[in-house]
């Protein structure tokens, strides 16, 4: 079921439309109301009146989340705080947490985005959703709360933990969505396993999962534990929270809820704009939002778009899912190289371990890429062909998702440095001074 | 019937090889048999000995990747055309042989080889059929 025709099923030209006044309106807004916004406007000679169109976006500058702890915690809010009626805030794993605060419209144009996820899930009123994220600071648990009310479903505020308790009510409730981080879903589906509970004495059909990096192998396993199709939403607190994007019965990219936020992909390091189908840092413009409208937020999240209509009948722009991180990104020949590309590759062959090591060098002015991977313990390697045959295979998949062709060299299982905390995955020997 | 051989996957890098001895020596496990095949950038390295499953456990502790394989050893007189006349029997049964090398020691007279055979099964009693001896764990 599609939500909202008119936003998620508009003729390009008319979104755009849409687009450009709420951008118009948006950049007056925080011209006048955020002292950022207005120095960092005025830095690059620009006034509101300058946007004209929407190619003119590429004039305003980036927001970044420094920009927000510089100004903790309400120096970007560009409502008053008479008009704030909700302040979320992430922990920050250094310093001061980022704070975000909601208008109410905000707070309904949230749950508007997240209506629009959970019909793309299939829900509609008469759905039982059972809220796993947790609740507080944390945008997953409220917001996905509000969201499933807007819709008129039944909602179980569960928050997250207390397993035994999630399994009893999802069975006695009868719950029909699930919302919670994937890997809170997986440990749900190992308990269910454990406890003996078959899918069949459970009503759930769909589960929204957000808030971290998973893989695909990951989904399919929680698909196939708690017997559901599993959907990604995206979303960040500095945007608004869940809700941002959500995939689609399609499971091919996720819908941005362009009517609220205008998506552009960037190259990480020379912040150039890049075409459709590249793959690059993503950055929204929040065109909807009074409480903290951003700019040009440089998410950091790595992922393309895809312009094409969707089978599902919305013509919204997709995102993929977010391939890594832009401040991992190396550039190789050129081309932008992901290590949690690699990973993905090599944790699709059981033949191979989940270690790697990636070594980029510089060897007669062009860049060398080599990649060592473990050969899993206990594997039947009498045979040439077979280690042959397979480093063909790994070989052609990592040409196939990273673009370019590097070294592939096959060592022993635990020749390879295990991980004591964050492994150090990447030994770049190429002395960058001498590329420019 | 069956010989159990030890493959060991081998990366190329000078050293890589008397590591692997010096595990071998280390835990006192008797190579009866080696053959080493190459690529540009990795081996595989082929061996009997005297205690396989010992052999595979403490080359995998020991970072190596290896496993086991079953092989046949054969034992022939030392004369011109004896190993002709195993193969062709082989061949006669369609029997598709990926590889052969040589035991280090075999009786007096004699030769041994092991061989990689597609089906061992079958290898096996075409052999035993044709009266050519197969050697066991224990003979070698
Ligand atoms: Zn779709």
């Amino acid at each position: 079921m599609i939500w909202n025709k008119t936003a998620e099923c508009a003729e390009r030209k008319e979104l755009e439309k849409i687009q450009l006044t709420k951008l118009k309106r948006t950049v007056e807004r925080i011209y006048k109301n955020v002292e950022t916004y207005r120095d960092k406007m005025q830095q690059k000679g620009i006034a509101p009146g300058d946007i004209t169109s929407l190619e003119d976006l590429k004039k305003l500058p980036f927001t970044t989340k420094d920009d927000l702890r510089e100004n903790y915690p309400y120096g970007m809010f560009a409502s008053p705080l008479s008009e704030i009626v909700r302040i979320h805030a992430s922990s920050g794993t250094t310093g001061k947490p980022t704070v975000v605060g909601y208008t109410r419209r905000d707070l309904e144009n949230w749950a508007e985005c997240i209506a629009r996820c959970f019909a793309m899930a299939g829900g509609d009123k008469s759905s039982v959703v059972q809220v796993a994220y947790g609740y507080g600071l944390f945008t997953g648990g409220l917001g996905a709360h509000g969201g499933a009310e807007y819709m008129g479903a039944s909602v179980i505020p569960m928050s997250s933990g207390n397993t035994q308790k999630q399994i009893l009510l999802m069975k006695d409730f009868k719950s029909t969505i699930l919302c919670c981080t994937p890997s809170y879903a997986l440990t749900i589906s190992e308990a269910l396993k454990k406890a003996g509970t078959t899918t069949d004495e459970l009503a759930l059909e769909s589960g929204i999962f957000g808030a971290e990096p998973w893989t695909a192998g990951m989904k399919k396993e929680i698909e196939k534990g708690l017997g559901i199709k599993a959907y990604d939403i995206y979303g960040l607190s500095e945007i608004m929270g869940p809700g941002v994007a959500c995939s689609c019965s399609e499971d091919n990219g996720m819908h941005i809820m362009e009517d609220m936020f205008i998506a552009e992909t960037i190259d990480p390091k020379t912040e150039e704009v890049l075409p459709y189908g590249e793959k690059g840092e993503i950055v929204f413009t929040t065109i909807g939002k009074e409480g903290i409208p951003l700019i040009r937020y440089r998410t950091r999240d790595i992922c393309s778009l895809m312009p094409e209509k969707c089978g599902c009948g919305r013509t919204t722009l997709r995102m993929s899912r977010v391939m890594g991180r832009s401040d991992d990104m190396l550039i190789i020949r050129g081309v932008n190289v992901f290590p949690s590309q690699i990973e993905s590759v090599i944790s699709g062959f059981a033949e191979l371990t989940l270690n790697y090591k990636i070594l980029v060098g510089r060897k007669d002015n062009k860049d060398t890429f080599e990649v060592h991977v473990e050969l899993a313990e206990g594997l039947a390697i009498d045979d040439i062909k077979f280690v042959e045959e397979l480093r063909k295979r790994v070989d052609h998949d990592l040409r196939a998702v990273l673009g370019i062709g590097c070294t592939l060299r096959f060592l022993s299982e635990g020749t390879l440095p295990r991980s004591e905390g964050k492994a150090v995955r990447v030994e770049d020997t190429r002395n960058l001074s001498e590329r420019v | 019937m069956f010989i159990k051989q030890v493959s060991v996957f081998l990366e190329n890098e000078t050293g890589r090889l008397s590591d692997y001895t010096k595990i071998l020596t280390d835990n006192h496990i008797d190579m009866k048999a080696v053959c080493i095949a190459d690529t540009v950038d990795f081996g595989i390295l082929r061996c009997i000995v005297d205690d396989p499953e010992k052999a595979v456990n403490v080359l995998n502790e020991n970072g190596f990747t290896a496993s086991i394989t079953t092989v046949l050893a054969v034992s022939f007189e030392n004369v011109p055309g004896a190993l002709h006349s195993v193969l062709e029997k082989l061949a006669d049964e369609d029997i598709g042989v990926d590889y052969i090398y040589s035991m280090i020691r075999s009786e007096t007279g004699k030769a041994a080889l092991i061989f990689k055979v597609g089906d061992p099964e079958k290898a096996g009693e075409v052999l035993k059929e044709n009266n050519i001896s197969l050697l066991c764990m224990k003979d070698i």
